[in-house]
C-alpha cells in the first residue's frame, strides 16, 4: 500500500496580511508561510495507516520558501520519501494548476491511496483533491475524518453538518480529502527534526510546466469591510472584567 | 451563450440545506442581470416533494436510486452530463461537504473556471462578479464570473434562506440520470452524533474557546468561569481536533450552530465556519489579542488581552457580583 500525501504552504494568519501594489495579491515580501493545517492532519493519518500496516508514505511538496523544514519534520514523524517539484512556483499558485502538475508526477509513484488537505483557508478556486482526482481518474471523497483500509477499498468516515457522519467506501485507488486525522497531529521535538536532517534526503524532481487555465480573473483583496465592529473594552484584565460584568448585569446574563 | 443560472440543491435525509435556498437568492441576482432563467437541479430518490419551497422558475428533478445518500461519484457524472448539455452562465454549489466532492472535479473534467469562497455575487458593466472571503475571514476577494460558463462554490452568509424560499412550486421537468451501477463511492452507514451531557444548541450561556486556550490544561480555567456564569464551554474546531473537549461541544460548520443569550468567544478568531454557527447569538462577547481577528466584525463587545489572564479574573469578578 503506498501513500502519497500532496501538501502545500499557505499564508500565516497569525501575521499581518499585506496587499501588494498590484492589489491583487498578498506581498510576497511580507507573507510568512506555513503549512496548510489540514494537509498537517493528512500526513498525521497517512503515519496512523502505515502504523496500520501500509507500506509507504510519500510526501510531495512544490518547492517554495520553507518546504524542507515542513518536509524533515514529516519524515521526523514516520514518512519515507521527501519529494520536491523544483519549478517557478509561488505560494499562491492556482489550484488548477498545482493539481495538473501534481498530478504528473504523483501518476509515477502509482499510490493506491493520497491523502491531502480537504482545503486551505487561501483556496479561491476549489480544493486541490478533487482536481487531482480527476487527472487520475481516481474516486474522490472529502471531509473526511477517519480511515480503514480493507481489501481493494477503504472504509472513510465523512462528515456532514451537524455532527453527522456517513461511513463509505471507497474503492481504491482514490483520493481523500482529509478534515481531522483520528488524532491530533503528533508533536515532534526540535532535537528529532534535526536528527532527521543529517540522515534523510529530500528527493528533488522539476515541475512541469504551470498552465494558470481556469483560474480566477482579475482578482482584487480587500480586508473585510467592518459595518459594526465590537465596541472594544480598553484597559487591562481587571479593567475588562469589571466592564464585562456590568455588560453581563445590562443584558441580565448575570 | 445559454444566460441560465443553474444550482445544485443540497439536500440530505429528506431536508433542504439552509445553503440551497442562499444559492437561490444568489442565482437571482446574477439571472435577472444575464436575462436568464434561475434552474434548480435536484437529483434524489423519491424526493419530487423537495422541490416545492425552492424559488426557482424551473426544477430538473433527476432521479435514480443511486441518489438516495450522497455519493461524488454519482453527482459528478450526473452533473457533467447536465453541464454539458445546457452549458449554462453559471452553476452553483455549496462549499461544503457536498459541493466540495464535485464542483472542483467538474473545473477539471470540463475545464472551466471555478470560484470557491464566494459569500456574494452581483453584476456591474454587464460583467457578473464575485466576492469571496479567504484567509479564515481577514481577506476579501473580489473578481469577474467569465463566460460562458462559470463554477461557484458558495458559503452562507451573503444572503437570508427566507430570500431562496417561494410560497408556489415552481415548474418541474425531469432529467434523465446516466448509467450509475458500478459507483467507486457508497454510503455503508450514518453515525449519529454523540449524544453529550449537554446539548450546546440549548444552553443560554456558552463560554467557547479557541486555539487560544493554547493546552488541554487550560480549559479548566474556561470550565470555572462557565460554572459561575452558569453555563457550559463549547469550542472552535481546532480545539476540538486536538481533542481538549469533546465532538459534542464542536461550535461551526461540522458540529452545532448555537443560538445562546451570551456568546463568550475567548482566543477564537472567527473563521467563516465558526462564524455561521454563531449568527444567531443574541450577543457576542470577544476576547483576542489579535486586533485583526475578524470575530471582532461580528461581537457587539470586544476586548484586546490574554483570555488565560483575564479568565481567572472575570471568573472571582462574576463571583463577587453573585455575591459570593
Amino acid at each position: 500500500m503506498n501513500l502519497v500525501v500532496p501538501i502545500k504552504m499557505v499564508p500565516d494568519l497569525v501575521e499581518e496580511l499585506v496587499i501588494d501594489a498590484s492589489g491583487a495579491r498578498l506581498d510576497p515580501d511580507t507573507v510568512r508561510l506555513k503549512l496548510n493545517e489540514l494537509d498537517e492532519h493528512a500526513i498525521e493519518q497517512a503515519i496512523l495507516l502505515k502504523e496500520k500496516g501500509a507500506s509507504q508514505v510519500v510526501v510531495v511538496a512544490p518547492d517554495i520558501e520553507g518546504i524542507d523544514e515542513v518536509l524533515f519534520t514529516a519524515a521526523a514523524k514516520g514518512a519515507d520519501r521527501l519529494i520536491k517539484l523544483t519549478g517557478r512556483w509561488s505560494y499562491d499558485v492556482s489550484n488548477r494548476a498545482l493539481a495538473r502538475v501534481l498530478a504528473n508526477f504523483i501518476k509515477t509513484l502509482r499510490p493506491e491511496l493520497i491523502l491531502t488537505g480537504v482545503q486551505a483557508h487561501n483556496d479561491l478556486d476549489g480544493a486541490v483533491g478533487p482536481a487531482l482526482a480527476e487527472h487520475l481518474g481516481m474516486a474522490y471523497v472529502g471531509y473526511v475524518s477517519g480511515v480503514l483500509i480493507t481489501d481493494g477499498s477503504a472504509r472513510v468516515r465523512k462528515e456532514f453538518p451537524g455532527g453527522l457522519i456517513a461511513e463509505m467506501r471507497v474503492q481504491l485507488p482514490a483520493v481523500l480529502g482529509i478534515q481531522a486525522a483520528e488524532k491530533p497531529p503528533r508533536y515532534v521535538p526540535i532535537s528529532k527534526i534535526r536528527a532527521t536532517m543529517k540522515t534523510a534526503t529530500i528527493e528533488t524532481f522539476p515541475a512541469a510546466e504551470l498552465e494558470t487555465i481556469g483560474a480566477p480573473v482579475n482578482v482584487r483583496l480587500s480586508p473585510p469591510e467592518t459595518r459594526e465592529r465590537a465596541l472594544m473594552i480598553e484597559g487591562d484584565v481587571n479593567a475588562v472584567a469589571a466592564r464585562l460584568v456590568e455588560i453581563f448585569k445590562e443584558h441580565g446574563v448575570l | 451563450m445559454n444566460p441560465d443560472i443553474f444550482v445544485v440543491i443540497e439536500h440530505l435525509r429528506g431536508q433542504v440545506s439552509d445553503l440551497s435556498y442562499v444559492m437561490l437568492a444568489a442565482a437571482r441576482v446574477l439571472a435577472n442581470a444575464t436575462g436568464g432563467k434561475v434552474i434548480a437541479v435536484l437529483l434524489g430518490h423519491d424526493v419530487e416533494s423537495l422541490a416545492r419551497d425552492l424559488a426557482a422558475d424551473r426544477v430538473l428533478y433527476i432521479e435514480h436510486a443511486a441518489f438516495a445518500d450522497f455519493s461524488s461519484d454519482a453527482y459528478q457524472r450526473t452533473l457533467e452530463n447536465v453541464i454539458k448539455e445546457h452549458a449554462p452562465r453559471a452553476v452553483l454549489f455549496g462549499d461544503t461537504t457536498i459541493g466540495g466532492d464535485v464542483a472542483a472535479w467538474l473545473s477539471t473534467r470540463l475545464n472551466l473556471p471555478l470560484v470557491s469562497a464566494c459569500r456574494t455575487v452581483y453584476a456591474a458593466d454587464s460583467t457578473l462578479k464575485f466576492v469571496s472571503q479567504i484567509c479564515g475571514g481577514k481577506m476579501m476577494a473580489e473578481g469577474e464570473l467569465p463566460g460562458p460558463t462559470t463554477l461557484v462554490m458558495m458559503v452562507p452568509g451573503g444572503y437570508k434562506p427566507e430570500q431562496g424560499r417561494a410560497a408556489q412550486a415552481p415548474e418541474l421537468v425531469r432529467g434523465t440520470a446516466p448509467a450509475l451501477d458500478d459507483l467507486r463511492v457508497t454510503v455503508n452507514e450514518y453515525i449519529e452524533p454523540a449524544v453529550g451531557d449537554v446539548d450546546i444548541a440549548k444552553e443560554a450561556i456558552l463560554v467557547s474557546v479557541g486555539r487560544g486556550i493554547q493546552n488541554q490544561d487550560n480549559i479548566e480555567l474556561a470550565e470555572e468561569l462557565a460554572k459561575v456564569l452558569g453555563g457550559v464551554v463549547s469550542g472552535s474546531r481546532p480545539v476540538i481536533d486536538q481533542g481538549w473537549l469533546p465532538p459534542t461541544r464542536l461550535v461551526g460548520k461540522s458540529g452545532k450552530s448555537v443560538k445562546p443569550r451570551l456568546y463568550l468567544a475567548l482566543g477564537i478568531s472567527g473563521a467563516p465556519e465558526h462564524v455561521e454557527a454563531i449568527s444567531n447569538a443574541e450577543m457576542i462577547v470577544a476576547i483576542n489579542t489579535d486586533p485583526a481577528a475578524p470575530i471582532f466584525n461580528l461581537a457587539k463587545f470586544g476586548a484586546q488581552v490574554d483570555i488565560l489572564d483575564l479568565m481567572p479574573v472575570l471568573t472571582e469578578y462574576v463571583q463577587q457580583a453573585r455575591g459570593g
